[in-house]
């Protein structure tokens, strides 16, 4: 557990202070809050007036001054928490509560937060007759197909790139950052020409390759991070021992590269199974559409009474990736994946 | 700085030869990763950056010729490019600005120790776990002027007159949007900011108490400051992020009404694959990545001279 991302979260860290480097570097931080401090304690002197107690008698003095507006500020602080998850969850229950509701209720001119009478129907009915259920299977395709093909381009990469001197890991940096700045629609048109010259416009192989390419430069950046946080001493042990650089691979870094293998090929996975641009204008043939362009598609067309399985659909697309981040919750607080998954 | 490490004496002599199968080793190992992004993102970017200066229309075999500017003067007069380079900043302005706002407030929250700090954190994430599409869809039925839970919550509280058409109104649709927008945003923000908190000096929050600073002296001197970097790199990303997003707006409005949610994407999108010109839409894109980098670089230039003084 401790191999897991120990190493990956400090270069993350690492990666953060470098590029604040380019505004201020962490030398000119410290030295800054340093003179920030010196200013704060000259300005309580003056307006104490007693420059040597000062300090002292805040610390000691007003204990129980202290203690209640604590209590008050701490009061405002639970008020302010439960503001921020009133807004970020009822949407969510809402959700939850109209994918239970049957037609009946959906209509009702005054609506209810709990469902009066829940059901299942809309899961089913979401699966059946809206074809919802064939776009969930063509997006696990896709998705499994980009993690796997993903994995098995990346990990050799990851491994040059972490092993040997190489400006190339600049450069695939560089280049996920770069990237971010272009919209889609600069790429999307000659993707679109170059695969229908090799005849992958509106299929699912050619969806796949957007994403494995679309995937590979984070990828790369967050697996080179696994595989530098395994000791290189390990490796020329085997050696040492005898084992050729292929066996020491196979026996010593891939059993420890496990979690990061699985964490790019859950990221591969989830960002496959969440996109929704590409698949919107390469998928032109109904029968392949993805999950969300056919949610997307359901949108349009819906009726009051039809929100109900709208909702449950939605409510099902949405379990991959929150399985995701339930697993990867501890690692996220840590900021280390903090850029992997964006819309 | 493993690569320091003290090698076997054996391994001296031959090191040249070595060095030399080390980098067909390495350009070996790279291969299957840069050809596809040479070939499936560099080239179409590169390509796409082309497109703009030329007549490029759907259909097969259709000729393209090189037309230097006049996609650009067509824009001028384009009364849609305008209004929805308006809304697009508009847009990218409010959503960053309220989502940095709202996030840092909650990073600051999730970092005291509070009771339901877990619950909190889990559910601060949960939008982050959803797919675009689906971040529409809920808000669509958050909105819906019937079965919605916004008008049927006014009604509740006695408000009936605020009752609306959220998302079809001509007046609310945009900050209708902006809300989902930063709804959906904030959750990444907040985690990046938490481990920017998280990675100040407790010492220098000490040293400050000890001096007397009370607590929005020391959230000013001390945690704005160290946080700066953090602060300066996520609303960059949130800004272009939010410049460039498409799926979201598209499943809510699709840019209606009557354009009022119009934004770039959605515009340049409909130009290409509604119209069919791939040439016009090209363009736009690159206009979007000139003003989006034309106004990183003041933001930036800003950030440096005020770190600076």
């Amino acid at each position: 557990m401790t191999t897991w991302g120990h190493d990956p979260t400090i270069r993350s860290g690492g990666a953060t202070s470098r590029s604040g480097d380019t505004t201020i570097g962490p030398g000119d931080v410290t030295a800054r809050s340093g003179d920030a401090t010196t200013r704060s304690r000259f300005g309580t002197t003056a307006r104490d007036g007693h420059p040597t107690t000062g300090p002292i008698r805040s610390g000691v003095g007003t204990g129980r001054a202290r203690k209640r507006r604590r209590g008050l500020g701490t009061g405002l602080q639970y008020l302010a928490l439960a503001a921020y998850l009133i807004f970020l969850a009822f949407p969510l229950v809402w959700l939850l509560s109209t994918s239970f509701k049957p037609p009946r209720e959906l209509v009702r001119l005054h609506p209810t937060l709990i469902p009066e009478s829940p059901t299942l129907a809309n899961f089913v009915q979401a699966f059946t007759e809206q074809e919802l259920g064939r776009a969930a299977w063509n997006s696990l395709q896709v998705s499994l197909a980009s993690a796997v093909l993903t994995v098995l381009v990346a990990t050799p990469a990851a491994y040059a790139l972490a092993r040997f001197r190489t400006r190339l890991g600049t450069v695939a940096l560089g280049w996920v950052l770069l990237s971010q700045l272009f919209p889609f629609v600069l790429l999307i048109i000659p993707i679109f020409l170059v695969l229908r010259q090799v005849g992958l416009a509106n299929t699912h192989a050619g969806l796949v390759l957007i994403y494995v390419v679309w995937a590979l430069p984070f990828a790369l950046w967050m697996l080179q991070g696994f595989v530098r946080s395994i000791p290189r001493e390990l490796e020329e042990a085997a050696s040492v021992d005898g084992a050729t650089r292929l066996q020491a691979l196979r026996r010593v870094v891939f059993p420890l590269l496990t979690p990061g293998l699985v964490a790019t090929a859950v990221f591969a996975f989830i960002s496959a199974w969440n996109e929704f641009f590409f698949a919107l204008v390469l998928i032109k043939t109904p029968e392949l559409a993805t999950l969300p362009v056919a949610l997307a598609r359901f949108v349009g067309i819906e009726g009051t009474a039809r929100l109900g399985p709208l909702a449950a659909g939605s409510l099902l697309a949405t379990l991959p990736s929150l399985v995701f981040f339930a697993i990867m919750q501890r690692r996220l607080a840590s900021g280390s994946l903090a850029g992997a998954v964006k819309g | 700085m493993t690569t320091l490490t003290v090698r076997p004496a054996v391994d001296r002599a031959p090191r040249r030869r070595r060095r030399r199968s080390d980098r067909a080793t390495v350009y070996l190992l790279l291969l299957p990763s840069l050809l596809p992004v040479l070939v499936l993102s560099v080239f179409p970017l590169l390509r796409g950056i082309y497109l703009g200066f030329t007549d490029a229309r759907a259909g097969r075999n259709v000729e393209i010729s090189f037309t230097g500017l006049a996609n650009y003067r067509e824009l001028l007069h384009d009364e849609l490019f305008w209004s929805s380079f308006r809304i697009g900043l508009l847009w990218a302005f409010s959503v960053t600005v309220l989502q940095f706002l709202l996030a840092l407030g909650l990073a600051l929250l999730l970092n005291q120790r509070l009771r339901f700090r877990g619950l909190a954190r889990v559910l601060a994430v949960v939008p982050w776990a959803m797919p675009p599409v689906v971040v529409g869809i809920l808000w669509r039925l958050v909105y819906h002027p019937d079965a919605g839970l916004l008008n049927e919550f006014l009604y509740r509280i006695g408000a009936d007159g605020l009752r609306t058409t959220w998302l079809g109104d001509f007046s609310t649709a945009l900050p209708a949007v902006i809300i989902v927008g930063v709804w959906a945003g904030m959750p990444q923000t907040t985690v990046v900011l938490l481990a920017g908190l998280q990675s100040v000096p407790r010492e220098l929050h000490e040293a400050a108490a000890v001096d007397g600073a009370d607590a929005w002296q020391r959230f000013r001197s001390v945690t704005l400051p160290s946080l700066m970097p953090v602060i300066v790199a996520i609303t960059s990303l949130d800004f272009i992020w939010n410049f460039n997003s498409f799926g979201l707006v598209y499943v809510l409005t699709a840019g209606g009404p009557g354009g009022r949610t119009m934004l770039p994407m959605l515009f340049a999108y409909e130009e290409a694959f509604r119209y069919g010109d791939y040439g016009y839409a090209a363009a736009l894109g690159n206009v979007m990545v000139v003003i989006v980098v034309a106004l990183l670089a003041v933001y930036l230039r800003r950030r440096l001279r005020e770190a600076n003084q």
